[in-house]
């Protein structure tokens, strides 16, 4: 029972599967689909680790770090957009952010 | 062997967290669970030998980007029932997206693992005495990587202008300090001189 890089690359894989499954399901909920996001980005940290300490090469969690950087970056922008755009329109449904096109 | 046993509790919490995140009914949950699926991640870190990035997922994720969500979720006054309209909708083709991607993704994930770049992988390196995984970092980080890491800050800056000025809101009919009115004022615009009709008081109206 030893855990090889293809497990840590197994979990990475559902974890990413799930955000998607996330993004599919919760189509009119922008605060999920942040998160499915989130839980994407997730799983390519694990990956990352996962390569970098398999591979004895500490570059891996390095870009990790970028990645987590990003990730909340992208949260903070995304969810202060969330907050404008419920002040403008009382809703948050995505369907109504067409108005935006053009 | 325990440290298989730990891998499976971590990796299972992790998957079975996530799933909730995505089909909670109420978003509070959701975050909560989004906190839980970023500890047992921190967990599976700790036992790959990246302790400082595990410390830097629970301090960012759960410290603030997870209660930032909770405080977006308790703040918008949103009927969260009607958002899941849909669901059961989009769920027979999302299983079959996510079935598809998932096969993919773990033949594709045990052909690298056993036949790739990384077939004659070590496995993780017990950090040795003399270096441990954060001075590892910390050596390459401020010089292989300086630009980049430069580059990761100004984009944490420019996140940060981003969200305050798309969030910040002047409201009317406040006063504010304004400094170079205050500095440039002088005697003859400081003062005013009225004439009150005498018997007829002062109008309130006149000092504004």
């Amino acid at each position: 029972m030893v855990v090889t890089l293809a497990h840590y690359l197994a979990v990475a894989a559902m974890l990413f599967t799930i955000g998607v499954f996330g993004i599919f399901v919760n189509r009119k909920n922008v605060i999920i689909i942040l998160m499915s996001v989130e839980l994407i980005l997730l799983a390519v940290n694990i990956n990352f680790v996962a390569f970098s300490t398999h591979l004895n090469e500490v570059s891996g969690q390095i870009m990790a770090m970028f990645v987590l950087t990003v990730a909340a970056a992208e949260a903070a922008v995304g969810l202060a957009i969330l907050v404008t755009f419920f002040r403008n329109r009382g809703d948050i449904a995505v369907d109504d952010a067409s108005v935006m096109k053009g | 062997m325990i440290a298989a046993v730990a891998f499976y509790v971590l990796a299972a919490v992790t998957v079975v967290s996530a799933l909730l995140v995505v089909t909670a009914r109420n978003p509070v949950h959701s975050v909560l669970w989004l906190i839980m699926a970023f500890f047992s991640a921190a967990g599976l870190f700790v036992l790959l030998g990246a302790e400082f990035l595990a410390m830097l997922l629970v301090v960012v994720y759960v410290g603030a980007v997870a209660v930032l969500f909770l405080f977006v979720v308790m703040m918008l006054d949103v009927d969260f029932v009607k958002l899941r309209e849909g669901f059961a909708r989009y769920l027979p083709i999302a299983i079959i997206v996510a079935g598809v991607l998932l096969a993919e993704m773990i033949m594709i994930t045990v052909a690298v693992a056993n036949g790739g770049a990384a077939a004659d992988a070590v496995g993780p390196a017990a950090a040795t005495a003399d270096k441990t995984n954060i001075e590892a970092i910390g050596r390459v980080l401020y010089t292989d990587y300086v630009y980049f890491f430069q580059a990761a800050g100004i984009v944490l800056l420019i996140a940060m202008i981003g969200a305050i000025t798309l969030t910040l809101r002047h409201k009317p009919g406040i006063k504010r300090q304004d400094v170079g009115v205050q500095v440039g004022r002088n005697a003859k615009t400081a003062m005013e001189l009225k004439s009150i009709e005498t018997g007829a008081g002062l109008n309130p109206e006149d000092l504004r």
